[in-house]
């Protein structure tokens, strides 16, 4: 084994060490609170980045339960992705998460968001496919707490999956949730065409 | 222990309190493990959607992991008497 990965391992190792002993410190003053957090948040973020450039999965050992567990569970599973999937749903109003693509979908329940969204007019929206990626696909579940795929999301806020959307679509909520975006459902001009007969 | 639509059906039944399941093994339709389920609860009543889904999820949170493919419907008993009169 190359020499730096030695290095990286024993880094990550001391890294994990010194977030154990500052994550069991408190402090009075709100100041030192603060730098405590700060440090702490810092080295999440390289024990994370050195966790994800493959040093491998580490047992911290025989360790007292409780805080060093919370700690180890966090390390894990706050994969810097959190911050990345924060962003993504974020930047378009319409996000949602299938597998396969709006073209061509992979599976049955993805193509029902994709096609319901294509009956209310909606063209314009992102769409991530899980399948290209085994990260995003287990990292959209835990972000959303939700197991399945697809999921929807409206203005960076969760709304299902294809169940829900499909009974949104049902029930004429989903028209109203899109005009809450500033998107005029096509369903609706249908309608009045109906109405004109 | 397998995940199987009786399990399902059981757990839903004794931990929420549910006054009718329905539980369909829908793996042949879909490519590996997947359930369809009715599920009747006074619980669900005032509730939007996505929280009943997320009290389910909650409820079959250990056989989630092992199912690949999961469709809920959620109904308060009201919305049930309803469903089955039209």
């Amino acid at each position: 084994m190359p020499i730096w990965t030695e290095v990286a391992d024993a880094v990550y190792l001391l890294t994990n060490t010194v977030i154990l002993t500052l994550g069991s410190f408190t402090f009075q003053s709100k100041t030192d609170m603060s730098v405590l957090n700060f440090t702490m948040n810092n080295l999440f973020r390289l024990s994370v980045g050195l966790f994800r450039s493959g040093t491998g999965v580490y047992r911290l050992g025989p360790v007292s339960e409780g805080h060093a567990s919370l700690v180890v569970a966090r390390l894990f599973s706050s994969a810097p992705e959190n911050n990345e999937l924060g962003q993504l749903i974020k930047k378009d109003k319409v996000v949602v998460f299938i597998k396969g693509t709006p073209a061509q979908p992979m599976c049955g329940f993805s193509n029902a968001v994709v096609q319901i969204l294509r009956m209310h007019g909606v063209d314009d929206y992102a769409s991530y496919n899980v399948l290209e990626d085994q990260d995003l696909r287990q990292g959209v579940k835990d972000f959303s707490n939700w197991p399945t795929i697809p999921q929807v999301y409206f203005n960076g806020e969760f709304v299902g999956g294809c169940d829900i959307l499909l009974q949104m679509h049902q029930n004429g909520d989903l028209v109203e949730e899109l005009k809450k975006l500033g998107i005029h459902s096509a369903l609706l001009d249908a309608n009045k065409d109906e109405q004109k007969k | 222990m397998p995940v199987t639509a009786e399990s399902i059906r059981n757990k839903l039944a004794a931990e929420m309190g549910a006054v009718h399941v329905e539980v369909e093994d829908t793996t042949t339709d879909h490519c590996s493990t997947s359930f369809k389920v009715l599920i009747v609860c006074p619980q669900f009543e005032g509730k939007p959607l996505l929280q009943r889904h997320r009290m389910v999820n909650t409820c079959l949170t250990e056989e989630l992991k092992e199912i690949h493919a999961f469709e809920q419907k959620t109904l308060t008993p009201e919305q049930w008497e309803k469903q089955k009169s039209e």
